[in-house]
């Protein structure tokens, strides 16, 4: 039997972006954990929505040409945050506040980025 | 109950500095034990009359059994507790309260590192975890940054604001004969310097230095005895929030604000009580976010507050009087050179002296704003 990080990298490889929900209906739990942080309470998987927010962002320069890549953190909607990074974006684009969305990148070992969320237009 | 503190029954009997800026040729225990050698001399304690050892070391996850076979010794007690650069202010919370108990008579806490003569990159053992290192963050840089770009928009604190710190540090610099970087350091300096991981640049970072540090506690009964002027212990408290700081609950609140109020408490200080600060400054943020967390400006006034001139020369808070991490040394794990730098202000000896300090606080870092550890140094007037 799997411990919880092996049972989410299982999930992802599916193609599945899980989240862990305590059962008292606290805040979400990342990264996988064997109980709920802090309280020792039961948890249960449940699928991400995906949606969030950028709490922060920073752009890591590299030796031009190569252009730099940003390294955010990302609030989940189910409340709670994980490191990313958003893709289709620039320095001038992304502000902390950008609502953001999941995709997973398959692959040996795949990956979750974020994407920009289009705001309807009013 | 908790935090019962031996306030002022433990004190800093020995203190010393080796091979601040660069030591070419010397292995990191080489470094410490040289350290310890010179701190036990400053004590005029003999070498065998030590029986516990507390280090960290960059490169020796065992560094407490070398440190005891350096200096062929068959301590008590070791401790190697690795909480970065806040390593150092924990080690001392676990020597006084042995010391007070007796089951220890004399500690030594000890650092040294050879980082710039060995290769000039950051040495550190420690990484992104599994669930941050798939983005390539800088470690730890970039998580300081995240930290950085938050308080700068939630508080709107400046890029300018950053660089006062930078620039504060190198004035206290320029005239302590020890630092490694000397010189002038305009804010436009700062602002303009090469942007690594935004928005800290070049210029916001420490340095990469060599230096080791020593210090040695006895009960302060003994230490009263001893050659050197007093240093009494007035509180010391650790605060561990988590590993990553991904998983804060707001990035712009370190654990600094639990280990200082509680430190404060066991001494019976309160901010405006303090006299002199002496933090680890790996970063600009750093400052600003400690000098908020430790009460010295209400939480997100850091910018305004430093960029005021509040902690440069002649300010109302003296920080970082030996120049900090920033432009005095750093050699890694910062935190032993904050401590001794509050020794040596609570002295009389340090080469910044602030006149008439009784208090001095002297607070450690460690990972990535993960690990806070605040100690309260005094002179003897103070028990």
């Amino acid at each position: 039997m799997s411990g919880p990080a092996a049972e989410w990298d299982a999930a992802l490889a599916e193609g599945r972006f899980l989240i862990q929900q305590p059962v008292d209906g606290s805040r979400a739990v990342f990264p996988p954990r064997a109980f709920a942080p802090g309280t020792g309470g039961e948890l249960e998987w449940v699928e991400a929505s995906g949606l969030g927010t950028v709490y922060s962002a920073t752009w890591i320069q590299r030796k031009p040409p190569e252009p730099p890549y940003n390294v955010v953190l990302v609030d989940l909607a189910e409340g709670a945050r994980m490191m990313g990074r958003v893709d289709g974006v620039t320095p001038e684009t992304l502000h902390i506040g950008m609502a953001v969305k999941a995709r997973i990148i398959a692959g040996e070992t795949p990956v979750i980025v974020f994407d920009p969320v289009e705001q309807a237009h009013g | 109950m908790g935090d019962i503190f031996p306030r002022g029954r433990v004190s800093v009997a020995g203190a010393s500095t080796f091979g601040v800026g660069e030591m070419p040729g010397h292995s990191t225990i080489e470094m410490a034990g040289k350290a310890v050698q010179l701190a036990l001399a400053d004590a005029a304690i003999g070498l065998p009359e030590v029986d516990g050892l507390f280090i960290a070391l960059p490169d020796d996850l065992f560094a407490g059994l070398s440190l005891a076979q350096y200096l062929g010794l068959h301590p008590r007690f070791t401790d190697n507790n690795r909480a970065g650069g806040a390593s150092f202010m924990s080690h001392l919370v676990t020597a006084v309260t042995m010391l007070e108990a007796g089951y220890l008579d004399c500690a030594v806490i000890a650092y040294g590192a050879n980082q710039r003569s060995s290769g000039g990159k950051l040495s550190t053992p420690a990484r992104p975890d599994r669930w941050d290192a798939p983005y390539n963050p800088m470690y730890p840089l970039s998580f300081y940054a995240l930290a950085a770009a938050r308080h700068m928009h939630q508080y709107g604190t400046t890029r300018e604001e950053l660089a006062s710190v930078a620039v504060a540090a190198r004035e206290w610099a320029n005239t302590n004969p020890e630092a490694f970087a000397k010189g002038p350091l305009s804010i436009e300096d700062v602002v303009n310097s090469r942007l690594i991981s935004s928005p800290i640049r070049a210029r916001d970072c420490c340095l990469v230095t060599d230096g080791a540090a020593a210090m040695v506690l006895t009960r302060t009964d003994r230490a009263k005895d001893g050659p050197r002027p007093l240093v009494p212990i007035l509180g010391a408290a650790a605060a561990t929030w988590y590993n990553s700081v991904t998983q804060a609950d707001d990035i712009t609140v370190t654990a600094a604000a639990e280990s200082g109020p509680r430190a404060m408490a066991m001494a019976g200080l309160t901010p405006g009580q303090i006299n002199t600060v002496q933090l680890y400054d790996a970063f600009t943020i750093n400052t600003i976010l400690f000098l908020e967390d430790l009460g010295f400006c209400p939480k997100g006034e850091g910018g305004k507050f430093v960029a005021s001139g509040a902690i440069s020369p002649g300010g109302s808070l003296p920080v970082n009087t030996n120049g900090g991490g920033l432009s005095c040394c750093h050699p890694g794990m910062y935190g032993m050179f904050a401590m001794v730098e509050a020794v040596r202000q609570m002295r009389g000896e340090a080469a910044n002296q602030i006149a008439g300090a009784k208090t001095a606080l002297a607070h450690g870092n460690g990972g990535t704003l993960s690990a806070q550890a605040t100690v309260i140094f005094g002179n003897a007037e103070t028990i």
